[in-house]
């Protein structure tokens, strides 16, 4: 349309940008250009022994990624699972404990925000417990659930539970108080208030809380199956003790695919709750 | 002039009766704060204040930067409570916050989640629950189109320039029909243009509904374009009612014609002066 209105847009000078050199399609040529550079190192560095015994070259080990990714879903017993079914376990594993952890997460981190009397009594526990390495807890997991299953989702849960829970007190701790005050000057009701003014002000908060939540979450899923017997962690452990290179790093390549994407989802989330505020 | 000083005659007729207010921040003395070295000192922001005001008058208060014109305003708002006297709404002492009196803020305080008209609907909502849903509806509209604000009812406040965002949080100040409209500079982070735009809409809107309204402002011209009396408080700390001055001009006002009339310019260099005065005092005062 453009085309047929020649005189449609006035040049003003300053610099125009060309179609084709723009920034994004010069960042793109830099990713491919050095994504060739990198694979081509990694081949010549594989082909000349270069590297440990036993090192892959990318064309192996592109060949594989291809395989898993076309052959996802097959079932020969534990040790020989498709990628697709592992990824599958991971995630369930995550879901459960992430949402289990959230469920608790949230409300407890409103109640925590609103009363400075419940911040100050449960603070230590937070403060103890959250440095804690997710796999100190496995061996008490295993010794009291005496499953590997659950220890899985108990791990996940108890990982993942303090991002949510201190940036949700923190949201509801600093909600702007001009807000409560125009709640107030209403004469709301403290339950109207926590939820029509005090959440949603909180949410981009609970939502940032969220997304660190799950980056956990997905860090320690891999950590966990190792010693737990299926999924992507397991797949790993599996093919390390088959010394089978190439299978490891098509895993790390579809758990970082996959992160990112969770990621990228509670990005967007964040986007939609913002509303012009950035945090 | 100085009738309303006289702190022991009320008026029987005020509607709302400010009685020897007096408001004191209490410094932090407790042993822990002394022995961390940060203890403070109590502060007297107002003190003995008393002030009658008038249904259907507009009041302005106008003083130095950090007299307490807010701290004021927020205890007759009931956010705040007064350390000694009394504040009477009606002949009712106020204990609290409540929608017989709406406030405008100066950084509009819109949730930025609620739409425009969500954000006046939490407003009626909160104060009417039992209206029907067609009221409701009716009510949002009419506030929405009496501060210019239809075509705009879907849009976020951060869709929206500064002066769009003070209608809506005039409309839902108006929306739940207060006995009283508090504001607190609502224009003071506004440019002189939009300003302009919103002060004649005040006055349009005023002259419509005549409800009594308390506004702060720190503008001269402003306080004499809307106010029907001027009170004009003397700097902290211990700030006093200094002197209230009438606007006798006639309504309808006009922005253009306004400084015709004879009072406009003894009026306004005799608040000046005292502006003046108060302001460079303080700032001795902080040199000293
Ligand atoms: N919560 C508080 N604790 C201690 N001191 C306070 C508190 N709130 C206000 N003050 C002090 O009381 C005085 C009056 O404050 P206030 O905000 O009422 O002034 P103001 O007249 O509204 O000023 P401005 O014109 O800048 O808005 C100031 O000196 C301020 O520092
Ligand atoms: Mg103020």
């Amino acid at each position: 349309m453009a085309l047929s209105k020649p005189t449609g847009t006035k040049f003003y000078g300053g610099e125009r940008e060309s179609l084709f050199f723009n920034e994004n399609v010069r960042a793109f040529l830099l990713f491919v250009g050095s994504l060739i550079a990198f694979l081509l190192l990694w081949e010549m560095g594989a082909r000349f022994g270069v590297f440990a015994k036993g090192m892959p070259p990318a064309s192996t080990t592109l060949k594989e990624l291809w395989w898993w990714s076309t052959h996802p879903f097959f079932d020969n017993g534990p040790n020989d699972l498709g990628i697709g079914w592992n990824l599958l376990i991971s995630l369930r594993r995550v879901a459960i404990g992430y949402t289990l952890a959230s469920l608790i997460a949230v409300p407890l981190g409103i109640l925590i925000g609103i009363s400075p009397i419940a911040q100050k009594a449960f603070n230590p526990y937070i403060q103890l417990l959250k440095p804690v390495s997710p796999l100190a807890w496995l061996p008490l997991g295993l010794y009291i659930l005496r499953d590997s299953e659950q220890t899985g989702i108990f791990i996940i849960l108890i990982s993942s539970i303090w991002p949510t829970l201190i940036n949700t007190a923190f949201g509801v701790a600093n909600v702007n108080p001009e807000y409560l005050d125009v709640s107030k000057t209403l004469g709301a009701s403290r339950l109207r208030t926590i939820f029509k003014v005090i959440i949603p002000a909180a949410l981009p908060s609970i939502v940032a809380g969220l997304r660190i939540s799950m980056g956990i979450a997905w860090l320690v899923i891999v950590a966990a199956e190792m010693l737990l017997g299926t999924g992507l962690g397991y797949f790993i452990w599996n093919e390390w003790n088959n010394l089978y290179i190439p299978n490891i790093l098509v895993a790390i390549f579809i758990i970082g695919l996959v992160g990112l994407i969770l990621d990228s989802i509670f990005a967007a989330l964040e986007k939609f709750v913002a509303f012009g505020r950035n945090s | 002039m100085n009738d309303a000083l006289m702190t022991d005659t009320y008026s029987p007729s005020a509607q709302l009766s400010i009685r020897n207010v007096t408001k004191v921040f209490h410094g932090k003395q407790d042993l822990f704060s002394k022995l961390s070295g940060k203890s403070s000192a109590d502060f007297v922001a107002i003190e003995d204040i008393s002030l009658d005001i008038e249904p259907n008058t507009f009041v302005t208060i106008i003083g130095p930067s950090g007299c307490g014109k807010s701290t004021l305003l927020n205890m007759v708002a009931g956010l705040s409570d007064t350390t000694v006297g009394e504040i009477l709404l009606n002949d009712i002492p106020i204990t609290g916050p409540g929608p017989d009196r709406g406030m405008v803020f100066q950084n509009y305080a819109l949730m930025p989640w609620m739409t425009v008209e969500e954000n006046i609907r939490f407003a009626v909502e909160t104060v009417y629950p039992k209206l029907s849903g067609k009221q409701m509806q009716r009510t949002i509209k009419e506030h929405i189109q009496l501060v210019g604000l239809a075509g705009a009812e879907t849009k976020h406040p951060h869709e929206l320039s500064g002066g769009m965002r003070q209608r809506v949080g005039i409309a839902r100040a108006l929306a739940i029909s207060p006995q009283i409209l508090l504001m607190d500079e609502p224009f003071g982070a506004l440019d002189a243009l939009t300003r302009g735009f919103l002060q004649d809409e005040v006055v349009r809107i005023w002259e419509q509904q005549r409800k009594t309204v308390i506004m702060i402002t720190h503008s001269i011209e402003e306080a004499l374009l809307l106010s029907d009396r001027i009170v004009m408080m003397t700097r902290g700390p211990a700030a006093r009612v200094d002197e209230i001055l009438e606007v006798p001009f006639p309504r309808p006002r006009h922005r253009e014609t306004i400084d015709q009339h004879p009072a406009y310019h003894d009026l306004k260099a005799e608040m000046e002066s005292h502006l003046f005065r108060e302001t460079r005092a303080v700032e001795e005062a902080q040199l000293a």
